[in-house]
């Protein structure tokens, strides 16, 4: 403690060394920040690459007629009307069936089941499903809604996007519920109010914005899957909004046309690759400025 | 352990006016042999403390002697998490609160808390008011208005708030937000309130304020509240309990724990030896 027993230090600073040391952190300082900026380049440079191709070929592509018409055979003057209708169907009902779903989960999960195992083990699963490939969703539900009910459909479609949305919103949800600071949901507890209304009104309340977030980059994700609506929904060339029977989608629609040899149907699917990037680009937008508002 | 936690297995309260002169209420609340655990964790051992009506009972004590989880026992705050649990009795009027079965939102009305930090709700003044007030009682709007005027008055803050009972209860400052917490308290007319340092996250002149505000609610309703700042303890409680390690060391009336205390350990920690 005293002063005497402290090791003696050089009273002068050695200039060369410290010289020295400094050289060595900037040279590695360079090296590591030169690396850095190459990997944003390369990444860049893809990124970049693709988006340009997409706008100049999906524009070039892109007419009234995309909208007006439904698709129809190489070298008649087809749209893409029935697959933009179908996608918005199949991925709208997907949303509305897996969106309370995924809330009501995450919520158990962050109110009810704190410590749990069986939270615990309700989680794990949630996210294996969060990153399980998406085709075997689509053949999952082949199997039990497609094969036993006699034919592919919309409602399969509906169904396999509804699985993919829902742990997506589970994660949010569970996510921005545990942002919420105890403290509050004890406040709400200390005034004698039951467990349910503190949840709907001071932990929804407090963390909708990011639940909206989360949903809302849950339907960009599900507005882009193609493989699940292979197995399920199929694809169809006319105007149908039947969901007991095969439902065109955009993705199935771009799936198909890319491998085509027909021109005219090439330039369908960049048009509708466009779409899709464009609808995809404003929920990643509407998400981030909800969010930065509930900041 | 003290006198009052070794007999407290019998009324102690005239004993207790015997010894120290001061007189203090009847029991509102009367904890005997209440045990706490976190787990596996023994967080309380054996507490005894009658907590007198219409008066202040300060607890004061080093950082987790305990304190704040006796408080959090009387409004059975911890049942919210599992894995804690109490053993022993707490008697609200006689009523043991800690058992099997007692409707906790009854209860809760009945013995409200004030936090630590200003926990106001994300709605406007009004709102978070009549919030509380609706959980128990079916009001007209005129007497929610009235309702709510009383509780902001008592909890001297109507003259601020009045202009701007529809705007957000996030945009007060912090010791308004402390002020609206206890009238959204107060407004569901509680029998007992529970401070938690109400004051630790609060400016000088907030502070004297809440202080001024805790002497003033005494005349209704029968008031704990954890504190860490003695002289807060001194200035604000009629009653002082001391806590270390879990156990309940003393209590006394507050001028007689702070000028002349029995256990040597209360001696060392109100004179800053530790703490």
């Amino acid at each position: 403690m005293s002063a005497t027993t402290q090791p003696a230090l050089t009273p002068v600073k050695d200039l060369k060394v410290a010289a020295r040391l400094g050289r060595g952190r900037k040279r590695t300082d360079l090296i590591i920040r030169s690396l850095s900026l190459a990997a944003t380049g390369i990444g860049l440079v893809f990124l970049a690459s693709i988006l340009v191709t997409l706008f100049v070929k999906g524009f070039g592509a892109m007419d009234l007629a995309v909208f007006t018409e439904v698709t129809k055979p190489p070298g008649s003057e087809g749209g893409l009307l029935n697959a933009i209708v179908g996608s918005l169907i199949q991925v709208a009902l997907a949303t509305l069936i897996g969106t309370p779903i995924g809330m009501l989960v995450g919520t158990y999960l962050a109110e009810y089941a704190r410590g749990s195992r069986f939270g615990d083990v309700v989680r794990f699963v949630s996210d294996i499903l969060l990153s399980a490939p998406s085709i075997l969703i689509g053949l999952f539900v082949y199997q039990l809604l497609v094969l036993p009910f006699g034919g592919f459909s919309g409602w399969a479609g509906v169904a396999a996007l509804a699985i993919i949305i829902i742990p997506i919103v589970v994660r949010t949800t569970e996510d921005m519920l545990s942002l919420v600071p105890n403290t509050l949901r004890e406040a709400v507890i200390g005034l004698g109010a039951p467990k349910w209304k503190m949840i709907v009104l001071v932990s929804w309340r407090s963390a909708i914005s990011g639940i909206i977030t989360g949903v809302l980059l849950g339907i960009a994700r599900i507005a882009g899957e193609t493989a699940p609506l292979l197995f399920t929904s199929l694809g169809n060339n006319a105007w149908s909004t039947d969901l007991s029977a095969p439902m065109p989608s955009l993705p199935i629609t771009i799936y198909s046309y890319a491998g085509s040899p027909f021109q005219d149907w090439i330039e369908l699917a960049w048009a509708g690759a466009l779409l899709i990037t464009l609808a995809v680009l404003l929920l990643n937008i509407g998400a981030r400025s909800l969010l930065g508002r509930g900041k | 352990m003290s006198d009052q936690a070794t007999t407290s297995a019998r009324p102690s309260l005239g004993t207790m006016q015997a010894r120290s002169g001061a007189a203090l209420n009847e029991a509102k609340l009367a904890i005997r042999n209440l045990d706490f655990f976190y787990g596996a964790h023994k967080a309380l051992k054996g507490i005894g403390l009658d907590i007198p009506a219409r008066q202040v009972t300060g607890m004061i004590g080093p950082s987790g002697c305990g304190k704040s989880t006796l408080l959090r026992v009387l409004n059975r705050m911890y049942s919210l998490y599992p894995g804690q649990r109490a053993e022993g009795q707490v008697l609200l009027d006689g009523e043991n609160i800690i058992e099997e079965g007692v409707d906790l939102n009854a209860l809760r009305s009945k013995v409200g808390m004030v936090f630590q930090k200003p926990t106001p709700f994300p709605m406007t003044i009004y709102e978070n008011i009549a919030f509380g007030v609706r959980l128990h009682e079916q009001l007209s709007k005129a007497q929610m208005d009235e309702r709510v005027e009383w509780a902001l008055t008592r909890a001297a803050l109507w003259s601020e708030a009045k202009d701007r009972l529809n705007t957000s209860a996030m945009g007060m400052s912090g010791g308004q937000q402390q002020r609206l917490c206890i009238a959204r308290t107060i407004a569901v007319r509680p029998e007992v309130i529970l401070f938690d340092e109400p004051t630790s996250a609060l400016d000088p002149i907030s502070t004297l304020k809440i202080e001024e505000l805790i002497d003033e609610l005494k005349r209704d309703f029968t008031i704990a509240i954890v504190t860490h700042n003695m002289q807060q303890a001194a200035r604000c409680a009629d009653q002082v309990a001391f806590f270390y390690l879990g156990e309940l060391i003393e209590v006394a009336p507050a001028g007689q724990l702070f000028t002349a205390p029995k256990h040597p350990k209360t001696q060392e920690y109100i004179t800053g030896r530790f703490g």
